[in-house]
This record gives C-alpha cells, sequence and structure tokens, in this order.
C-alpha cells in the first residue's frame, strides 16, 4: 500500500518550507524538522518532506541510484508530487540524494545560467549526521562571522567541489543537507574551507 | 497592544486557503525565495497571481508573506511606518481573516513584518523576516527601460551607468539627489533597489540580524537579502553616503536620530515633526507617562 | 493639539458602507439584477470576459453590478477570482472554422462560400439617439432570412487564400505545450503565443491605440480584413484517464484575420502575412486591434525594422494589462509621506545652500 503523505498537507508544507528557508537564510545552522512521514526506503521522512514541500509538475526531479533502484520511491513521489522524475541531472530543478558519498560531481547538476541563475539546481542530500564543530567552516551572506559544522558522509572531494560551485557565483547549486530530525542549508553563496 | 491593530489569533476564513493562496502558488513562491535566499540581491522572475488587491499597492508583499506565514506566525504590517495607515490596516486584517493568525504593532512582538517605505527604528532580530513592497525592483530601470539590457547588466555586473548617474548628481547639485530607494550593493556582487525606503533606513539594512525578502507583485520578480550580509549604500571615496539627519527631536516623544514625518499645523507655515514610525513613539510615550 | 493620523480602520469600514450605498444609488429606482446586465450590457459583459481571461458571463455581469459600471474595476474582480480556481488542463484547440457564424464580415472579397452575414452589429447605423429607448418598448422580432445553400460551409478566408499559397501557411500545431503568461513571468523575446495571450488580456483602450498608431505610419503593415467571424463553437477536453474528447460546452467567439503586407524574397515567391485577434463574446474592435498589433509585433520575424512602439514587444506587452497599469498609476493616491519628506529635505538644504552662495557674491560684489 502506498504510504500516506503529509497528515496536514498546508501546515506540515509551511513547517517544512520555513525549516529550509531558514536553513538556508543561517548556513550551517541546522534546523528541526519533523516532518512525521514514513517514506519506502531509502527516502528518508527528511528527503520526502523537502520534496512534497517543493516540488510538483514544474519541477523535474533527479534520483540517486540508490532512490531510482527502489520502484517505490518514484511511486511514492509521483503520487504526492506529480513532479515529472529525470534521469539527466543538468535537467533537475531538484536532486534528491539517499547516499552523498556516491552523489555525482556538483558539476553534473544545473548551475544556472548568468542571465537567470535562480535556473539551477538544489541537492537535498540525506546525510547521516550534522555535528556542529569542526569539520566544515563556513563564511558568507547569513553567517555572523564564521560557522562550524560537520556533515557526514560528503560527496568525495566535497571541499575542492564546493570551491569550485562557489567560484562561479552568482552561479552554481544549492545543497539542503538533512539528517534525522534536521536540516541544514549550504547556498552556492557560502565559502566553505576544511577546518 | 497598541493602535488597535493587533488580535489574537482566530479561525480563518472558509472558502479560501489558509493565507488565500493555493498550495501550488505557495510552492512556486517558496522555492523563488529559497533562490533570493542563495542569490543575495538577484532578481528572480516568479509567476506572480492577480491578488485581490490592486498592483501598486503590495501585492508582491502580499504573495511573499502568505507563502512564508504560518500558524505560529505574529503578522505586523506598516506603511510610511505606521500600523494605521489604511493601506496597512487593509493588508493585516486581509490576512487576519484569510490565515487567522495573530496580528501586532509591536516590533518586538512581530515575526513576520510586511512593510512599505520603511524599516522599523526597533532593531530587528534574528528570527524575524522583514517583507517589503516593492514597486519597481529593477535599480536600474530608470537608466535602462528594457528588460532585456537590464538582464544583461546584472549578469555582467556592469553597474557604471548608476555610479555615473550618481556622479551627475553630484556636479550639478553638489550632492547624490537620490533621496529614498538609494541604490545598494548586496554581499559585493548585486545592486539592488531597496524599494521606496528613505535612505535614512539604508543602515539597518546592513548586517541585520533579520531575514530580508522583497516582493515586487506587477513586476514579476522576489529578492531578498540574507541575514547578516553586507548591504552597501553605493558612494564615492570623496562623496561618503550619508543620511538626512533632523534638527528638531520628535514632538510627541522627543526622540532624536529617529526618521520623522513633518505635520503642517495650520495655515500659517506652523510645522511639527513627529515620529515615522508609530510603534516606537507610542512605547516611548507610555513609558515616558509610567 | 490633535494630529490626524489615527483612525484608518475607522474610516476604511466607513468609505466601504458608503461605497455600497453609491453602487445602489436612489433606492426608489429599481435594483439591476444580474440577468438585465447579462442580457442587456452584453458587450460589456464581453469586454470583462475577454480582458479578464474567464468566460463566464453571469459572473462578468455581477462583477459589472459590484463595479458599479467600471469596466478595469470588474476585470479585476474577475481576474482575482480567476487565481483562485484550480486547473484541470488545457482544452482541446477550438476549431473556428467549424463555428456556427451569427456574423462573418469580410473586406477582400465581395462574395464569398458561407456568404457575408451582416448579423447584429452597429455598422451603418445613423448614431442618432434613440429617444423610444427611454422608455420601455416591445421590439419587432427580426426577420428570418432564408439560409444559403452553402450556409453550413463557411471556411475561413486565409484557408481559401492559403489553398493557392497566396497567404502564409498557418505554423502548423507542433503539440508543444502552449505558453502561460499567468504561470510563468513573461521571458523576452516572448513566442508569438504569449504575445497574442497578453494581447488578448490587453486593455481594449490601449490595443486599439496602439493598432491605430500602425495605420498611421507607426509600423505600417498594409491590413486588409480578411474576415471576422462571430459565432459558438464547442470546447473540448480530453481527461487523462478516457483519452477522448468530451464536449464541455460551447463559447461565443470574436476572431479576426488580417491579410497584411506581403513578403517575398529571391527564393521565396511573394505571400501575404497574418495578423490574428480572438476575443470573448462579440468583441469586434478589439479582435481587429489585437490583429493589427499581431501583425505589427511580428516585424522582427519577418524581417522589418523595430522602430516604432506597436513592434516593440517589451514595451507593448509591459503595458497593456489594465490591471498592471491601473494598479500602479493608482497607488500614486497612497500615502508617500516618508519619500516625499526625504525629498523636501533635499530641496531645502540644496535651496539654503544656493542662497548661502549667491549672498557672498553678492557681498563679493559690494566689496568690490
Amino acid at each position: 500500500m502506498l504510504a500516506p503523505g503529509f497528515a496536514d498537507p498546508v501546515h506540515d508544507a509551511q513547517a517544512t518550507f520555513r525549516a529550509v528557508m531558514d536553513a538556508l537564510a543561517r548556513p550551517g545552522l541546522p534546523r528541526p524538522l519533523t516532518p512525521g512521514l514514513n517514506p519506502p526506503v531509502p527516502l528518508t521522512p527528511e528527503l520526502a518532506a523537502v520534496a512534497l514541500a517543493l516540488t510538483d509538475a514544474d519541477t523535474p526531479v533527479w534520483l540517486d541510484a540508490g532512490l531510482a533502484a527502489e520502484p517505490a520511491v518514484a511511486t511514492y513521489l509521483r503520487f504526492h508530487t506529480g513532479a515529472p522524475l529525470t534521469e539527466d541531472p543538468a535537467g533537475a530543478a531538484f536532486a534528491l540524494v539517499s547516499d552523498p558519498a556516491r552523489c555525482p560531481p556538483l558539476a553534473a547538476f544545473a548551475p544556472g545560467t548568468p542571465a537567470y541563475p535562480d535556473t539551477s539546481t538544489t541537492l537535498v542530500l540525506a546525510c547521516a549526521a550534522i555535528t556542529d564543530g569542526e569539520g566544515l567552516s563556513l563564511t558568507g551572506p547569513g553567517i555572523r562571522g564564521t560557522v562550524r559544522v560537520a556533515p557526514a558522509p560528503l560527496p568525495e572531494g566535497f571541499v575542492a567541489q564546493r570551491a569550485e560551485n562557489h567560484a562561479g557565483f552568482p552561479l552554481g547549486v544549492d545543497l539542503i543537507l538533512t539528517t534525522p530530525g534536521r536540516v541544514a542549508g549550504l547556498p552556492r553563496s557560502t565559502t566553505v574551507t576544511e577546518g | 497592544m497598541g493602535g488597535g491593530g493587533g488580535a489574537e489569533p482566530s479561525a480563518p476564513q472558509s472558502g479560501y486557503n489558509f493565507a488565500y493562496l493555493d498550495e501550488g502558488t505557495k510552492r512556486m513562491i517558496r522555492r523563488a525565495i529559497l533562490k533570493a535566499i542563495a542569490v543575495p540581491g538577484y532578481q528572480v522572475p516568479f509567476a506572480s497571481r492577480e491578488m485581490p488587491m490592486p498592483y501598486g499597492w503590495g501585492t508582491g508583499g502580499v504573495q511573499v508573506t502568505a507563502a512564508i506565514l504560518g500558524r505560529a506566525d505574529v503578522l505586523k504590517v506598516i506603511d510610511q511606518g505606521a500600523d494605521d495607515t489604511t493601506n496597512a490596516v487593509s493588508i493585516r486584517r486581509f490576512f487576519a481573516k484569510t490565515s487567522g493568525v495573530a496580528t501586532t504593532t509591536r516590533t518586538t512582538e512581530a515575526t513576520v513584518i510586511q512593510t512599505r517605505h520603511r524599516i522599523p527604528e526597533t532593531p530587528l532580530t534574528e528570527g524575524q523576516t522583514l517583507v517589503y513592497q516593492v514597486p519597481i525592483p529593477e535599480p536600474l530601470r530608470f537608466l535602462e527601460p528594457r528588460e532585456t539590457e537590464t538582464r544583461q547588466l546584472h549578469a555582467l555586473a556592469e553597474y557604471g551607468a548608476m555610479h555615473v548617474k550618481l556622479y551627475e548628481d553630484i556636479s550639478r547639485h553638489g550632492h547624490i539627489a537620490t533621496t529614498y530607494a538609494y541604490p545598494v550593493e548586496v554581499a559585493g556582487r548585486y545592486v539592488m533597489d531597496p524599494s521606496p525606503t528613505p535612505k535614512f533606513d539604508n543602515p539597518k539594512m546592513d548586517d541585520c540580524p533579520a531575514l530580508q525578502l522583497f516582493g515586487a507583485g506587477r513586476e514579476r520578480r522576489i529578492y531578498a537579502v540574507p541575514p547578516y550580509t553586507s548591504v552597501r549604500s553605493l558612494d564615492f571615496e570623496d562623496h561618503p553616503f550619508r543620511v538626512q539627519d533632523f534638527t528638531e527631536p520628535c514632538a510627541l516623544c522627543g526622540a532624536r536620530g529617529h526618521y520623522l514625518d513633518e505635520v503642517v499645523t495650520d495655515d500659517a507655515g506652523g510645522r511639527m515633526y513627529i515620529c515615522s514610525d508609530t510603534d516606537i513613539c507610542e512605547t516611548r510615550v507610555a513609558e515616558a507617562a509610567r | 493639539m490633535y494630529v490626524a493620523v489615527k483612525g484608518g480602520e475607522a474610516a476604511i469600514d466607513n468609505a466601504h458602507r458608503l461605497l455600497a450605498e453609491a453602487r445602489r444609488g436612489d433606492p426608489a429606482v429599481p435594483e439591476l439584477s444580474v440577468a438585465q446586465i447579462r442580457e442587456q450590457m452584453a458587450l460589456l459583459v464581453d469586454r470583462v470576459m475577454t480582458e479578464g481571461s474567464l468566460y463566464d458571463p453571469d459572473l462578468a455581469a455581477l462583477a459589472l453590478k459590484q463595479a458599479r459600471g467600471d469596466v478595469v474595476e470588474a476585470v479585476f474582480l474577475v481576474r482575482a477570482y480567476r487565481t483562485t480556481l484550480s486547473r484541470f488542463g488545457a482544452s482541446v484547440p477550438v476549431d473556428t472554422g467549424q463555428m456556427a457564424v451569427a456574423r462573418r464580415v469580410s473586406a477582400t472579397f465581395k462574395d464569398l462560400p458561407g456568404g457575408q452575414v451582416l448579423g447584429p452589429t452597429f455598422d451603418y447605423t445613423h448614431r442618432l439617439i434613440d429617444f423610444a429607448l427611454a422608455a420601455e418598448s416591445e421590439i419587432e422580432p427580426a426577420a428570418e432570412a432564408d439560409p444559403r445553400a452553402d450556409a453550413a460551409i463557411c471556411p475561413r478566408v486565409t484557408d481559401l487564400l492559403a489553398q493557392d499559397g497566396l497567404i502564409e501557411a498557418s505554423p502548423p500545431d507542433a503539440g508543444a505545450p502552449v505558453g502561460d503568461l499567468t504561470r510563468e513571468p513573461v521571458d523576452y523575446p516572448a513566442d508569438r503565443a504569449l504575445r497574442l495571450q497578453a494581447l488578448a488580456r490587453g486593455d481594449e483602450g490601449f490595443v486599439l491605440g496602439l493598432a491605430y498608431s500602425t495605420q498611421r505610419g507607426f509600423g505600417r503593415t498594409h491590413p486588409f480584413v480578411g474576415e471576422i467571424r462571430v459565432g459558438d463553437v464547442a470546447v473540448e477536453f480530453v481527461p487523462e484517464e478516457l483519452g477522448f474528447a468530451v464536449p464541455l460546452g460551447r463559447v461565443r467567439l470574436t476572431e479576426c484575420q488580417m491579410v497584411n503586407q506581403f513578403k517575398g524574397s529571391g527564393t521565396a515567391p511573394p505571400q501575404f502575412t497574418r495578423g490574428y485577434g480572438l476575443s470573448f463574446g462579440q468583441s469586434e474592435r478589439k479582435a481587429m486591434a489585437m490583429a493589427l498589433v499581431d501583425r505589427a509585433l511580428r516585424a522582427e520575424e519577418l524581417g522589418e525594422p523595430v522602430v516604432s512602439p506597436a513592434q516593440d514587444q517589451e514595451f507593448v506587452l509591459a503595458h497593456c494589462d489594465s490591471l498592471q497599469a491601473t494598479g500602479f498609476v493608482e497607488h500614486l493616491k497612497l500615502p508617500h509621506y516618508v519619500d516625499f519628506q526625504a525629498e523636501l529635505e533635499l530641496v531645502r538644504r540644496l535651496r539654503a545652500e544656493f542662497e548661502r552662495k549667491s549672498e557672498s557674491v553678492e557681498m563679493q560684489e559690494a566689496a568690490e
């Protein structure tokens, strides 16, 4: 049987959006996100919440290999969002990544165009944990001074990939990092170094 | 709560969705807001809807507010700094009716503040969101009327014409003659229109702990300044940016350093100056009376 | 001292009560019914439907009643209602070739299959006030004309011309989704379908003025009215689960096909070009104006210089919508005293500096 979507579609979608908005507005500061969803694995409740809150028929969605291998995931997302699924990462408005360690290079996704940098892909990653403190050192808009945060796992060579992504600003992809019960933002405007 | 404008949460009006907009429209606006936050100062196109109030009267701000508002929010709406100007009243009532959220006139109590033409004098704090109503979001529009051209200028970060315009003012008047909607550079990249707030308010935008969202309904653009982001008013080394100052204090609360409205008191040239921000003025008057 | 900065809430309530009273007018005069407006102000209803982008005569009539007859305000009410409606999808394109015509005239051919059908029109009436209408009156029923033998077949004039290749072919329907400017902000340059949508929703007066300007040399297109037809067409919809078209109902439309200046080159033989207009109900002026501006906006595509306002799509599309225009013009009524204060302060400072400068010049002159 198909797993249900939000219990309260209007207010659960709003709460999820606000958590994501706050997370992107204050990069590296995780926000609580408890959507109460029970989607088919390996789709996590947090990935599902972001998809249900933000995607629809106007937003092509790309699934990583782990999610694409499980037909129940596509059925669940298609039913609850109506979003078209795409196999082309560069054609996706949103990319759902259940296994960040095996995420394709960030450069494989759409960075937007100089005239329309908003036509980029937003990646939503399911991390096992996001802990405060040493790991990544963040500076930029939304950050008072410096923020340290340690999401794990991350794509291979993440700091170098992010540096490349940031160098193209205002082009680039934005990252929404989720972990059970929390969400953190890493927009393209953020400078990421190790530390 | 002062001004008679505050209200407890109530049941929203039936027949329309929470906060008026349908969920599909909210999703579209929410996606635009996230992009706007990720690229500070860049104007994100969005499919602005027809709202039950006219274009030019705050439809952009109303759509942004409707998209972010949740049941737990406390909403404040100001126009010209005041909670009781007719358009502020009308928009506050619209949300009270369609969403049932609590409303307030107190800057410190609000989680979401929708504004036209002012930034509150009371410093904003983390967790607050300021939503600006924007008539012409394009800072270059009066230098170049064509969207196809201005879009390229932003893409190339080619802002020379703006500096030339400001410098022409200096050579003609001895001053930069732009007193409101004074252009700013956000996070070192995009030049942005701060909406027609007096330039007096520009310094409040810089490194502000609150999130600032801008909605232009008729022109179909949303843009943002995240918290703690640099917002620099354009200026020149030999003509640094400076704000208006008022020689007199507020006639009601005695405050100095607030933006004042000039009120004509008689037909013999009588004038008085009072705070444009009614909340801070009322709070100060009430505290003095205690 | 009393400062009149308070009282917004009470003022709004009172103003709305006054509006309700003014809307009703003298209570001794019978109140208009929505049906009366729909039936007797039908062309006004048609205009509100056209610019409101919603085919619903009763709703448009009600909007007109609520708006006290203000067309732009009525369009506003209809549009604001329209945005709240759920979308089920797009209908099958209507076939105006299958229209049951109530009126059909061509200025390019004296007679043609299906004939010229004058129908209900102001054309050729003498514009003399008919004082008899001031009293309630019985009307004489119109004579039933004997239908022509070929009345059932009413091919479009442009189709007749196209058979001989005399007019550019209408681009084939590629089946690609049609843009919708109410769902996506316009990205310039806008394609023709989007331009037509903007023009159809555009203010009749503005579009008419632009069309007129093309006739006066600001982007000439040498137009002929190939055909204007007014009548009912069927609207069909294909539900995804059924897979075949089901009829939803009929709508009355006015279609205008302009036949314009020909083009040709060393490689392509000369052909007339097209301008297209379509409106809800009977809105001939709008459909004709739309067709003229449509053709003018094709200047670039047809290799003509873009030099006039009606050829400039950013100018036309950004300014033809009456709601956007009226909202922004009328917002000047809103208080602007914060910004005005900033300007006052600057002008006073500049004036003081000016006076100081002139005084010092005077003193210098006196000293010399």
